[in-house]
């Protein structure tokens, strides 16, 4: 499968990355690239094979429903690029 | 002072024979002399590293010690440091204090180790080279004969690995994804261990792909990294997929030889073009182990060429989930823009660099609707291949003997031209990440221009002993002594 410019900017777009005109081209041969050689796969038959999801080799442990943490407001807005008293603040979203 | 390894120096701390005070200024001293040419660190903390040294000499006249009270470490980037500038190599974190640390740290601090600073590392451990870091290049200490032009560390542990390799440090922190201890171990000509997934936690480690990331340390010894595993392991609630196992006595282990133990030879790892060098050095490594009483197995991994296409669609998958946090509104670098939507674009674009967001559009790419089950499905059932591969074979044998790399280092600025050249670099060290398994890279040769080549063992899950033990017996067969060109107390 090969990417065409208006795939390149469709998927800039879904990962939020601003993506200049004059850069598509080279994104799109850099990403092509990588897909071809990835490509190779297809040669692998996988035909009842269950896909091995996590990197742990044991069953996800469940933890007591109960509060561990909390109340440290400062601490969390500590690193807000631009903050009102104990808020985020962000350009205007609803007009 | 320089000639301590990690174990020689705690000895000589708890004899009382050097201050921890001594150990902290000599290596703050190395920093400040070799950094500006090695940049392996990111930040600096000498007068919080003095802090905590007085405290482990307070602690050492009482009698009281921890496993590494008073040992000066480097801490790489990524391990979030409470109060102390975490990057992870990008500019999209360069403003960002955690307030909080890391399980990893926190472990390391309650058994007494100093902290020099945060070492360099490839953006978001995005690399082999390290010359992916927003705030430049490290240098590998090491140099051709004759030849002084620039050499990679190795990547993504790079700062950390150059940090120990031109003792900067006495050892650190490091995380491996697809190679990031192992193969910048083996290119500065020291020992490095992954180990088993769950073993270390995760918590507070900042995130690239989570059902690959692994924390472990990088040494001068074999003993040294067995010593800092002990430390930095350890079951953590705050990690769902930490394993709650005991930590064996790593340390022990490396004592206990090799006789009886049948090691495995995969033969997929004869790469067509490798050198012969690699090859010659991989003979000789079983040899040394043949001599101490293993027996040599040949086995196969029938799936060990598809490991870097696999990984190249999971790392990157999970890693544009991981990275979705960075929008310039929690925490972080911002750019403006005049909406929301714009904010997040232009933060990004800015604050990420050229590999991490190639890496973010292709995991966007392999796990949007239409084609999930081509690229990311396709991979998780070649991932359960290679884990099956691995299962099989340790049936029959305790330990697998590979190269840890291709190549020996490489020079700055070379394999930048194609992305996929680069991640040629992991083919052997990615497969034990896919499987979740314990690996360990030390050096046992030089090449004929006078730099480190390693090996790399591979154990069963959760069996790190084998893995020092097995380790630990070609350290002493191969008498490593060889050092780098770069390095304090030359």
């Amino acid at each position: 499968m090969s990417l065409d410019p208006a795939a390149v900017r469709r998927i800039a777009r879904l990962a939020r990355l601003r993506v200049d005109d004059a850069q598509v081209t080279q994104i799109q041969g850099e990403l092509n690239a990588i897909l071809g050689w990835i490509d190779q796969l297809n040669e692998v038959d996988v035909t009842g094979v269950e896909p091995l999801t996590g990197g742990a080799l044991m069953a996800m442990r469940m933890r007591e429903d109960v509060v561990t943490d909390g109340a440290q407001a400062e601490a969390v807005l500590s690193n807000a690029p631009e903050r009102d008293g104990p808020f985020y603040t962000v350009p205007k979203v609803v007009e | 002072m320089f000639e301590y390894t990690l174990a020689t120096a705690r000895d000589a701390l708890r004899a009382r024979k050097i201050s921890a005070r001594e150990l902290t200024t000599a290596y703050s001293g190395a920093i400040s002399a070799l950094n500006p040419e090695i940049n392996a660190y990111i930040t600096e903390t000498p007068e919080l590293a003095l802090a905590q040294a007085d405290a482990a000499d307070a602690a050492l006249a009482k009698g009281e010690h921890g496993a590494l009270t008073g040992i000066p470490l480097a801490i790489k980037d990524l391990f979030c440091t409470k109060g102390v500038r975490t990057t992870a190599g990008s500019k999209i974190l360069s403003p960002f204090i955690p307030p909080y640390e890391s399980t990893v740290t926190a472990n390391l601090l309650r058994d007494g180790a100093v902290f020099l600073g945060k070492a360099n590392l490839d953006e978001f451990a995005m690399g082999s080279s390290n010359m992916t870091s927003a705030y430049g290049a490290v240098t590998n200490p090491w140099t051709r004969h004759g030849d002084n032009r620039p050499l990679v560390p190795g990547g993504s542990s790079g700062g950390s690995a150059a940090a120990v390799a031109a003792r900067m440090a006495l050892g650190a922190t490091a995380t491996d994804t697809g190679g990031s201890i192992r193969q910048p171990a083996a290119f500065c000509g020291i020992v490095g261990i992954k180990p088993t997934y769950g073993r270390c936690s995760r918590w507070g480690v900042v995130a690239f792909a989570s059902s690959l990331d692994q924390a472990g340390p990088v040494a001068r010894t074999v003993e040294d990294c067995a010593i800092l595993l002990g430390s930095m392991a350890g079951f953590d609630p705050k990690d769902s997929t930490s394993a709650d196992m005991p930590v064996p006595d790593f340390a022990a282990a490396c004592k206990r030889g090799v006789k009886g133990l049948r090691i495995g030879v995969p033969r997929e790892y004869r790469m067509e073009g490798m050198a012969p060098e690699i090859e010659a050095l991989w003979q000789q490594g079983l040899a040394w182990l043949r001599d101490a009483g293993a027996t040599i197995v040949d086995v196969s991994l029938p799936h060990t060429k598809y490991g870097l296409a696999t990984y190249y669609i999971v790392a990157p998958a999970e890693a544009s989930s991981n990275l979705a946090r960075y929008d310039g509104v929690r925490y972080g670098a911002r750019s403006a823009g005049h909406d929301l939507t714009e904010l997040y674009e232009n933060t990004r674009a800015d604050g990420f660099g050229a590999e991490v967001k190639r890496r973010i559009m292709i995991g966007t790419y392999v796990l949007s609707a239409g084609y999930y089950d081509a690229y990311y499905l396709k991979a998780q059932k070649v991932r359960a291949l290679i884990l099956k591969d691995f299962t099989d074979v340790f049936r029959d044998v305790d330990a697998l003997l590979t190269p840890a790399t291709p190549t020996a280092a490489f020079g700055q600025g070379e394999k930048m031209d194609d992305p996929v050249t680069m991640y040629l670099n992991d083919v052997f060290t990615v497969p034990v990440n896919m499987a979740g398994l314990p690996g360990l890279a030390l050096p046992t040769g030089l090449d004929a221009t006078g730099l480190p080549l390693g090996l790399q063992v591979i154990g069963r899950p959760f069996d790190e002993e084998t893995v020092f033990a097995v380790s630990a017996a070609l350290e002493r067969a191969a008498g490593f002594t060889a050092l780098p060109t770069h390095r304090a107390g030359a």
